[in-house]
């Protein structure tokens, strides 16, 4: 698609300071709690205290009459629904005449401060009516009524899906061994560092603003026009700075709406911070999933068939759950080649708070399954399972069985690299009892194929502003959440313009200013903003190259931008400085700014539920975990991880470490100890809402990481570029595992893999779950695979 | 119950101010509201994460844990007192060239208590940074990064002290 893919960059491939690299070490980045405006209140809200309840009366009139307090709303002031996918408009801002999760906002008071909000929060009366509450998906089937949502497709399960890619009996006939594993993945959170917070500002034009910390900030642009009833156009954004997202803050929160409605009320600027106690509430995180998986294999390793299953707690609302849904059986199929698959999930409501997307949505527990399930196989099998792997790679350029198309594919050069770098032949089945090794890869999209809500408009706009003083100005609706997409598109406008990307000012998410861009999920923001910079910049760089020829005389053909100067390649001395090429250009076509745009290419699939999934590129990654079990604790430590990600480029390859290492980091937590867990039997309060009692490594627990970047590039990625925030997370929860068991010969088929699981396993062979729900599965939407024939439609 | 404000003197980054505040309020939240430092950030306000770090006395502190009343004649240090004379202080400089703020939220808690570990210890081994940023918590670096630039920092003033002599 693009010439550059191959070409070496002066800022492309370069390790620069992130532009915002030194705001953010001297206080200067304002995140959403640091601002201030004149006469601003705050916001608290009064969350429920039940689980599972009717709401029979609320009674806000003491609070009301409480000196400071100057308004408070209920969820009559907020009757119309909202919800991030178009299919499940299922929450209120407020509860309106049920809660269902404890934490579930139900009053919003706004008040002269803080201090005033907090003591109002203990004047509100709130009787509830309870129900039997929900916290299981077994819970959800023993219980179909009552219903925590009338919309749900059966009882208490959200939604239930089937597919079939091919003819899966033949699959099980062509193997030669088939082996069926059962493994759980406890639910986990975000965990960021800096708490929600939201600001409001309505303005007496009946234009309202939001600074909020979200991470997309064009659905809550959509969401407040619905929730609010005005005109989106007369609704501004701003998404500030993000102190971490990895997907917690890309929902949108009940609080944001809240704060808009008393900005409203109030005609006086509100703003809210949540609690870190609230944070564990608003959740959205990682669904706990149960998952089946069995697979037909040839002697080699080779698979015929494989028939994934996945049981999702899903929380108290949709939330991207319909999507998480689809996603736990995705991408099973984009790494070794499976040529007949079929997958059935199901999703159930239950009273606790919402799961949606965390770090590779709905990807990671699957991973984890197929991969301690291939490790197992390759036992069974007498293979090497990093050998057994290397045989079974889905080709470049080709389509899976369920049509996700596959571009450039480099977990061969991952594999490799792992395999060298950790002396995986010397260590693999041969280290003394108690350490260990495990192997495992992984793959995640750069980008979704679709938006979330159906539309034929781009998915990323980057609008460029150059004038005579040679200053560029970048404007882009992206995201910054600390992953340095703001440095991105500065490092490819300046490649582009042949000047430095601290020459760019970076204007983003502000959604007044900034053309949209869908936000900062998916993996999407590099690949998407950055082809839509790509042709801002040459449509710039177009413009500049006509006036600087007709000024030197020189064939168009032979201008060459950098170092700050355009030049002929031919005659370097004969050039002008970026300025005057601006210059020439504003005397000849006027005001310059120009515009680019990207919309992922179609997808290959046609069935019912192929929107999730597709995406122009994939990322790989290879995973070698070396691990320390105590046997008479069953304490698991990590000494050493190599990890090798095809990236397809670096685009600014410190960024890059960056986001393998956090994501290593992530998954170690994810692993060994992170739960985000409830008080099922005494009303269902999370079990550890604060910093101290959820468990995540510190220093002393981070181990160290090796990490190969591999440039396999992708035709369809910026200079071929594709993700990293998420995928790397992918394949080290597995290969954390497939080491435990080479340390003590013991299997723990649950994620995270504690001490006392550890201890069950070494007693019994085996920890882990032994029971699956009985859900009675849809007949499945029957899908021909490409080398059956098929062109991406169901049969009929 | 509304409480009558008290007026204390603060020595902050160098500079005295007088500042009136209700008596329970946290060096934190005078920081943040009263003085507009938001550089320091928070991120429990109880005292688990260690964001909110600032220097008190050269030593590091939980804001969210210190009542300001207590602050009266103590020398406070934060984020925005770091940098001098427009130079950016070694940490600062090492956090920034090697990605070792991502979001940056957590950051300036790791750059008063990394401060404060050199000062004490002008070449401390990797497992001395380890322990002594062991109550800082990060979610976005895997903390591996902050160490390289704590040890690029030290080296760095090493050389400068070096060269000085």
């Amino acid at each position: 698609m693009n010439e550059r893919t191959h070409r070496a960059g002066k800022v492309v491939g370069t390790s620069f300071r992130r532009i915002d690299g030194r705001a953010k070490v001297t206080g200067l980045t304002k995140f959403a709690d640091d601002l201030a405006l004149p006469r601003m209140l705050a916001c608290k809200l009064v969350r429920s205290t039940e689980a599972h309840a009717n709401i029979k009366r609320v009674d806000v009139s003491r609070a009301m009459r409480k000196k400071g307090v100057v308004a408070i709303i209920t969820g009559k002031d907020l009757p119309i629904p909202f919800g991030i996918l178009p299919v499940s408009q299922d929450e209120h801002a407020l509860a309106l005449d049920k809660v269902r999760y404890v934490g579930d906002p139900v009053v919003a008071i706004a008040a002269v401060d803080e201090d005033v909000a907090f003591e109002a929060m203990d004047l509100v009366r709130i009787e509830y009516e309870p129900l039997q509450p929900i916290f299981s998906v077994e819970d959800a089937l023993k219980h179909p009524t009552p219903q925590i949502h009338d919309y749900a497709e059966e009882g208490n399960l959200h939604r239930k899906v089937s597919l079939e890619f091919g003819d899966m009996e033949a699959g099980w006939r062509e193997a030669e061994h088939t082996r069926e594993d059962l493994i759980f993945y406890e639910g986990n959170t975000h965990l960021p560092m800096e708490q929600h917070a939201a600001l409001a500002q309505f303005d007496p034009d009946g234009k309202l603003t939001l600074w909020s910390s979200t991470q997309t900030p064009h659905y809550v642009h959509r969401a407040l026009a619905k929730v609010l009833e005005l005109p989106a156009s007369h609704i501004r954004v701003i998404a500030t700075p993000n102190g971490g997202g990895f997907g917690g803050k890309s929902d949108v929160f009940n609080h944001e709406i809240a704060v808009a409605k008393l900005a409203m009320i109030t005609g006086r600027p509100v703003k809210i911070a949540l609690t870190r106690e609230e944070v564990f509430y608003a959740h959205r995180g990682r669904h706990p999933a149960l998952m089946w998986v069995k697979t037909g294999v040839k002697k080699d390793g080779s698979i015929t068939a494989m028939h994934f299953r996945s049981w999702l707690d899903g929380g108290g609302y949709g939330s991207y759950g319909v999507a998480s849904t689809y996603y736990s059986g995705a991408l099973q199929t984009v790494t070794y080649h499976v040529p007949r698959y079929k997958f059935e999930g199901a999703r159930a409501f239950t009273n606790k708070a919402p799961c949606g997307p965390k770090r590779g949505h709905g990807t990671p527990q699957p991973r984890t399954a197929l991969e301690i399930h291939l490790d197992k196989i390759a036992e069974d099998l007498g293979l090497d399972p990093v050998q057994m792997r290397r045989k079974m790679l889905v080709p470049a350029d080709s389509l899976t069985a369920n049509y996700l198309r596959v571009g450039s594919m480099g977990l061969g050069a991952c594999i490799d690299k792992v395999e060298e770098g950790s002396g995986w032949r010397a260590k693999f089945r041969k280290l003394p009892f108690g350490r260990g090794v495990g192997f495992a890869c992984g793959s995640y999209l750069s980008g979704a194929g679709l938006p979330i809500y159906w539309n034929n408009m781009p998915q990323s706009g980057v609008q460029l502003k150059l004038d005579r003083s040679g200053g560029v100005c970048c404007f882009c609706g992206s995201t910054e959440i600390g992953q340095g997409s703001d440095s991105v598109l500065a490092a490819i406008v300046a490649e582009v313009l042949g000047i430095d990307p601290f020459d760019i000012r970076v204007v983003t998410a502000d959604t007044d200013l900034t053309p949209v861009d869908l936000g900062s999920y998916s993996s999407r923001v590099t690949l998407m903003t950055g082809n839509a910079a790509i042709q801002a910049a040459e449509r710039a760089r177009d413009l500049l190259t006509q006036a600087v020829a007709e000024k030197l005389l020189v064939s168009p053909v032979r201008l060459e931008f950098a170092d700050r100067r355009v030049f002929d390649v031919e005659e370097p001395s004969k050039g002008v400085s970026f300025a005057e090429a601006v210059q020439l250009a504003e005397a000849k076509f006027g005001t310059i700014g120009t515009v680019g745009s990207y919309t992922p290419p179609a997808s290959a699939g046609r069935y019912r539920g192929s929107g999730v999934g597709p995406s122009p590129a994939y990322s790989y990654t290879a995973c070698v975990a070396e691990v320390e079990v105590e046997a008479d604790t069953g304490i698991v430590k990590v000494p050493k991880i190599w990890i090798a990600h095809d990236i397809g480029r670096a685009i600014n390859p410190t960024l890059v470490v960056g986001q393998v290492e956090g994501s290593v980091y992530m998954a170690l937590g994810e692993a060994l100890m992170e739960e985000q867990a409830y008080r099922t039997k005494v009303g269902g309060a999370h079990k550890m809402p604060s910093m101290l009692e959820y468990k995540s490594p510190t220093t002393r627990e981070m181990c160290e990481v090796v990490t190969y970047l591999v440039e396999d590039p992708d035709p369809n990625g910026p200079f071929g570029a594709k993700e990293v925030g998420q995928g790397p997370l992918l394949p080290v929860m597995p290969a954390i595992a497939n080491a435990v068991y080479d340390a003590v010969r013991a299997r723990v088929d649950q994620i995270p893999i504690t001490p006392d699981l550890v201890l069950k396993a070494m007693r019994a062979g085996r920890a882990g779950p032994m029971r699956v729900p009985e859900v009675r599965w849809p007949e499945p939407i029957r899908v021909p695979t490409p080398w059956e024939g098929g062109d991406g439609r169901a049969k009929p | 119950m509304r409480k009558r404000k008290t007026q204390v003197a603060l020595r902050v980054n160098g500079e005295d101010v007088e500042v009136a505040f209700v008596p329970h309020k946290t060096l934190l939240e005078v920081l943040r509201e009263d003085l507009g430092l938001t550089g320091t950030k928070h991120g429990c306000e109880l005292g688990e994460c260690g964001t909110c770090a600032v220097l008190v006395d050269g030593k590091p502190v939980l804001s969210c844990l210190a009542l300001a009343l207590d602050m009266e004649g103590r020398e406070i240090t934060t984020v925005e007192g770091l940098a001098q004379n427009g130079r950016l202080h070694p940490l600062q400089e090492a956090f920034a060239d090697l990605g070792a703020a991502q979001c940056g939220y957590c950051t300036p808690g790791f750059l008063c208590t990394s401060k404060a570990l050199l000062e004490r210890n002008a070449d401390p081994a990797r497992e001395e940074i380890e322990e002594a940023l062991a109550g800082n918590l990060c979610r976005c670096t895997g903390y591996l990064k902050i160490l390289e630039a704590v040890e690029l920092a030290a080296a760095r003033m090493r050389q400068e002290k070096t060269r000085g002599r």
